[in-house]
């Protein structure tokens, strides 16, 4: 059977290479967004959570499990949405953040549930253009939702920031 | 009845408003006052249309009569929705369509903290999903209720009236029946009575703060448990019914 061909660490490291669609700078293993592969002689079962209730790019990165494991020879595949533990931006390493910061987007900055932000403080973030403090919030909502929109007041430029959750 | 038909009810009550009141917000799609909102009220109907795409499926399993979440949403008439009356009302000007937020907004933080402890895995998980969304939907209204209510004297007198015109649907939200006693004697739903407090403190306030006057009305709108709707919900379903019914088992 096709899934006896490869181990389930050589999956998940192919999995692994699979980009975000909205940022294809980090990959679903630096998001935590790929938890698990169950391998049994009939089927491959890939286990996802979930970033946030509506996201659109979940659909996609589920196509795409499906096509990188039918290049490898891999067919009877099923892609199950696992919500508990519920998926945090705690799960972002440090190597995710910088490759976001490098990338343009202000990585989450507190762990998740952004307290001081949503009581109302002002959250002090680094434009990851020029790295100035001198920023300041347009919107809670960006260009995706898990994003809130900054202008730098130094560079003049825009950024998004990752929200935490 | 017994408590899979009555988690079932549940399920479909949930779901049923967030599916109603993410339409809603995406009918402001390309008409924003200005170009943040309109990107703003996208995405959060897009949290919400994602919080109902979680529990409708999750209620299509629980039914287990091999029904899907696009079957539910898509195939149902009005008397077989279960959304609360506030979510169905039409958007109206900008002031109206925030402070029918603003209401459910305070409502669905309170209602899913506590869903965050209830018995069932599934329901606790979505629950502890949405409310982080939810405290960023809050701040968000919050801050716009101050704006407009102690803006300019045009913007706090839609806003009062907003206010004082959905007043009536408020007891709705609270309307508790046979489904909600069997699931919270098992530890599954959450007693009403027990965030109305929380509710009527957080609503005041920010109400209070907004110099605008908190309305009061004897009409007390109820029935979305029963499937009654007022006469918003058929033209509603009709639009976003409509492709589905045309075109039935049509494929992306």
């Amino acid at each position: 059977m096709n899934t006896k061909i490869h181990t389930k660490e050589e999956i998940f490291n192919i999995l692994s290479e699979i980009p975000d669609p909205e940022i294809p700078v980090i990959n679903i293993f630096d998001l935590g967004i790929l938890r698990d592969i169950i391998l049994d002689d009939m089927i491959c079962t890939v286990l996802i959570t979930p970033t946030y209730s509506g996201c659109p790019a979940m659909k996609v990165i589920e196509d795409d499990i499906k096509i990188k494991l039918n290049e490898i020879g891999i067919s009877n595949i099923k892609v199950e949405l696992v919500y508990s533990p519920a998926w945090t931006t705690d799960w972002l390493n440090d190597s995710a953040k910088e490759k976001l910061r490098i990338y343009g987007i202000a990585p989450p900055n507190h762990s998740s549930i952004d307290k001081g932000l949503l009581m109302g403080k002002v959250r002090e973030l680094n434009c990851p253009q020029c790295g100035s403090l001198n920023t300041n919030i347009i919107s809670q909502f960006g260009s995706t939702a898990c994003k809130a929109l900054y202008r730098c007041n130094n560079c003049l430029e825009p950024f998004d920031y990752f929200k935490c959750f | 009845m017994d408590i899979q038909q009555a988690k079932f009810e549940y399920l479909l009550r949930l779901g049923d408003s967030s599916l109603i009141i993410g339409h809603r917000l995406s009918e402001w799609c390309g008409h924003g006052p200005i170009l943040e909102e309109d990107i703003a009220l996208i995405n959060i109907a897009l949290d919400f249309v994602g919080n109902a795409n979680s529990l409708l499926t999750y209620a299509a399993q629980v039914e287990g009569k091999n029904r899907t979440a696009d079957d539910l949403a898509y195939l149902r008439n009005e008397r077989d929705y279960r959304n609360l009356l506030l979510t169905e009302l039409p958007n109206g000007d900008y002031a109206y369509t925030l402070a029918r937020q603003f209401l459910y907004d305070v409502y669905t933080f309170y209602l899913y903290e506590a869903l965050k402890n209830s018995k069932d895995d599934t329901i606790a998980a979505i629950a502890v999903k949405s409310h982080k969304e939810i405290t960023y939907h809050l701040r968000h209204t919050t801050e716009w209720i101050y704006r407009l209510g102690d803006g300019t004297a045009e913007s706090h007198q839609r806003l009062q009236t907003a206010f004082n015109d959905i007043w009536m649907y408020v007891p709705d939200l609270f309307d508790m029946d046979a489904v909600d006693q069997l699931l919270i004697n098992e530890g599954i739903a959450v007693d009403l009575d027990s965030i109305k407090n929380s509710w009527n403190k957080r609503v005041n306030e920010v109400i209070l703060e907004a110099t605008l006057l908190i309305p009061t009305t004897a009409i007390k709108q109820k029935g979305s448990r029963e499937g009654k709707h007022s006469e918003h919900l058929g033209f509603l379903l009709a639009e976003m019914q409509c492709i589905a019914r045309s075109y039935p088992g049509a494929r992306w």
